[in-house]
């Protein structure tokens, strides 16, 4: 629950992950009032994404990975909404089934005595070579958040690496008719 | 093909079409156009504050006398966050205001120019909603979206700030009538199964033994009829009903079911059947910390129903059972309508019997004092004010501290929009301009400010404003040489230690107001207090009547920070629980 002294200890649900999909006018401003919204009132953010899904009609989805008990993302989600070029906000986690995925970009340091095994762990990921130049090596991998986790702790273990992520990105499964 | 006018004759057209009579404003380099076409007319009329922290408070108090929307201009940089306090303030409090700001030219934009600050990003936090307008043929769309959000759902403080180029820049204007406002970006009542919720609500209150009304600031919000719906259902129910700081008025205090304000100084038997009801009926008000005390204790064994606009409001710290997410004059006037048309009714004995138990707590009487000595008691100087004011068409605003809620418990409102006073965000300064800004509403009634002398002094510039525009405002000092509420804090937390609580160097009241060639007043006994009270109502002028009163009165009853409703401090002499006590001084 929220950090408030007055607050009552009763009933609060466990502190677990929950993925917000957002969608706002793309206006200027938006994005600094939505995560102002959490900066202020003390929530977290685990990751942001955010890109224009519609050109026609400048609509944009923001994905805001949190944490938090029950109570307090339900407060989170009705707080978004009090922004006014906010259309909707669902959570997927409660919308039952979604997929997700996010984007890795790894500088791999190669050279002839871990090139082998570092080409194994890459096709056993399904990690892809995007750039080779000035003995640098660049792979894109895409996926879910615990696959990426993991290809990078076996590299990691082979060789130094320099990591980029977009943090999740995520869309509900659920035939939602609704859904602008 | 339209004809094209500048920026400045767009946003002067807008306010006209919006009805807007009034504009609380201060000039500046960056709303210098806007200030010229402003000359240009008759239609609005401006009047110049002192200090634009004035203009913001001002158009707070002229929007809650009346329910219209305030308007506020300023300039860029300090004008602009000279106004971020009242902007907050009227968030806290759910106020609709409407604030223009001027901004540097656009080319100048994060040059850190002149008089630039990032006006949008200062405000984000303390606005409903804010626009920086880069393109002059936006500018009618943004004013008009900007009046309709300002006072939808829960009204609150909207922001447009207008580079001058925008102000100068030809465009041309668009009619309320030919925009459209999406509707995701205004209010709609979110929560679908409210119709079923309300017939729960009502059959629940219809099997309450020991019900209670809270009644809060979004009765009067919903308007003058919201007040009169909300008083004939507690008259149908016939349980007892207390309300907020902000929704004193809504049922007039004189009311046999009134049971006065609740909350931390609130009144004794108010709280007792906060704690003890077994439904609760929450109509406009939001579970404020100073209302509740501490949340585990607080009203355990009740049922609660929450009416509230802002669906945010709703389980954000008190857990509820029913909530209705809606305007409050169209969710009672449904409840109405069902419990009229089922013949509900509480049973009549356990109804009887709760009364019994709300009347026993009422003879405590916890808004006794004594009146012995020569010096003058606060509380009795309010309570004078209150026989001399009643039969007077009368506004009274405040300030913030011991003042502001012996005001509350001893000025007895009769009607909503009389009593304005700064709730959620306790703003010292608050009650003078929003003063001014009832009195250029009401320009026949008297509007008195109840003030302390520290508070009067954070916006004592306005008399200025006060004396140029002949507004007859009355100015109340109650006068104890003390920040009074932070001297009852550490007299009863921090051990007597009256740390920076003391004013030394208090100005003579009585020369300040000559000074401004207002008339100034003063009683430093209880002899001279009729008179001086007297005089003040029956002047033309503005007024300042400076009353002393005793310097080391508390506010009683009280509910220290921390403790439960059925922990109330009645006086000083009571024996505190230390440990809660200690716990507590942690909290605000």
């Amino acid at each position: 629950m929220n950090k408030s002294v007055y607050d009552s200890p009763d009933k609060t649900s466990a502190t677990r992950k929950h993925i917000l999909t957002i969608l706002v006018d793309n206006e200027p401003g938006v994005l600094a009032k939505v995560i102002g919204m959490f900066s202020g009132r003390g929530y977290n953010i685990d990751s942001l994404n955010v890109a224009e899904v519609s050109n026609d009609e400048h609509i944009s989805r923001i994905t805001i990975v949190t944490h938090g008990t029950a109570e307090v993302v339900n407060q989170i989600e009705k707080q978004l909404l009090r922004i006014v070029p906010v259309h909707s906000v669902s959570n997927l986690d409660q919308e039952g089934s979604s997929v997700e995925a996010e984007v890795a970009l790894v500088n791999i340091f190669l050279n002839d005595e871990n090139k082998k095994n570092i080409y194994q762990v890459c096709d056993f990921y399904r990690a892809r070579k995007i750039e080779n130049e000035n003995q640098l090596t660049i792979f894109e991998i895409a996926g879910a958040s615990q696959r990426i986790n993991s290809f990078i702790k076996e590299i990691d273990e082979i060789t130094k690496v320099e990591i980029v992520r977009s943090g999740p990105v995520a869309i509900s499964t659920k035939n939602n008719d609704k859904e602008e | 093909m339209k004809e094209e006018i500048t920026g400045s004759d767009i946003v002067l057209k807008c306010l006209a079409e919006q009805g807007v009579e009034v504009v609380f404003g201060y000039p500046g380099g960056a709303v210098l156009p806007i200030y010229d076409t402003m000359f240009k007319q008759n239609s609005i009329r401006h009047i110049l504050v002192r200090q634009e922290g004035g203009a913001i408070h001002a158009a707070e108090g002229y929007a809650r006398s009346t329910g219209k929307i305030g308007v506020v201009l300023v300039t860029s940089g300090p004008g602009a966050t000279n106004v971020v306090t009242g902007l907050t303030d009227a968030m806290m409090d759910s106020v609709p205001i409407v604030c223009i700001t001027g901004q540097v030219p656009q080319h100048l934009i994060g040059s850190d120019a002149f008089q630039e600050c990032d006006t949008t990003g200062i405000t984000r936090a303390c606005t409903k909603h804010n626009y920086l307008v880069k393109d002059v043929n936006k500018l009618s769309y943004v004013f008009h979206e900007a009046f309709q959000i300002a006072n939808n759902g829960r009204p609150g403080p909207v922001l447009i700030d207008i580079p001058k180029d925008v102000q100068f820049a030809k465009g041309k204007y668009e009619s309320k009538k030919s925009i459209t406002i999406p509707s995701h970006r205004l209010f709609e009542p979110v929560l679908k199964n409210n119709s079923e919720n309300i017939k729960n609500a009502v059959e629940l209150i219809s099997k309450a033994k020991k019900p209670i009304f809270y009644i809060g600031g979004g009765c009067i919000n919903s308007g003058k009829e919201a007040s009169i719906k909300v008083t004939e259902f507690v008259e149908l129910v016939g349980a007892p009903a207390t309300m907020t700081l902000m929704g004193l008025g809504v049922i007039p205090s004189s009311h046999k079911q009134s049971l006065g304000m609740l909350g931390m100084h609130g009144m004794y038997e108010a709280n007792m059947a906060m704690h003890e009801c077994d439904v609760m009926i929450n109509i406009g008000a939001r579970f404020d910390d100073r209302v509740t005390g501490r949340l585990d204790a607080f009203s355990p064994n009740s049922k609660k129903i929450h009416i509230d606009i802002d669906e945010s409001n709703i389980n954000k710290t008190i857990n509820v059972d029913i909530p209705l997410v809606g305007d409050v004059k169209l969710m009672v006037n449904e409840m109405l309508s069902i419990w009229k048309k089922n013949n509900f009714s509480v049973n009549k004995s356990n109804l009887e019997s709760w009364w019994k138990r709300v009347n026993d707590w009422k003879e405590i009487d916890c808004l006794k004092y004594n009146q012995e000595t020569k010096n003058i008691k606060p509380q009795y100087a309010i309570q004078k004010l209150y026989e001399l004011t009643k039969n007077r068409d009368t506004f009274i605003t405040t300030e913030v501290g011991q003042h502001q809620m012996w005001a509350a418990q001893y000025y007895k409102f009769e009607k909503p929009n009389r009593w304005l006073t700064s709730g959620g965000l306790g703003t010292m300064g608050y009650g003078f301009p929003a003063a001014i800004g009832a009195q250029i509403a009401n320009p026949n009634a008297l509007v008195i400010d109840i003030a302390g002398d520290a508070s009067i002094l954070m916006n004592i510039q306005e008399m200025s404003t006060a004396v140029q525009y002949r507004l007859p405002v009355k100015i109340f000092i109650l006068n104890n040489e003390y920040m009074g509420m932070v001297r009852q804090w550490q007299e009863l937390l921090h051990g007597g230690r009256y740390s920076e609580s003391y004013t030394d160097s208090l100005p003579d009241f009585v020369k300040l107001a000559e000074s401004y060639r207002a008339l100034g007043l003063r009683a430093k006994n209880v002899n001279e207090l009729d008179d001086v009270i007297e005089e003040m109502i029956n002047s033309d002028k503005t007024v300042i009547a400076d009353i002393w009163v005793d310097k080391e009165e508390n506010c009683f009853p009280m509910i220290q920070s921390g403790s439960a409703h059925n922990e109330m401090l009645l006086s000083k002499d009571q024996e505190q629980d230390k440990k809660s006590a200690e716990k507590g001084k942690i909290l605000v």
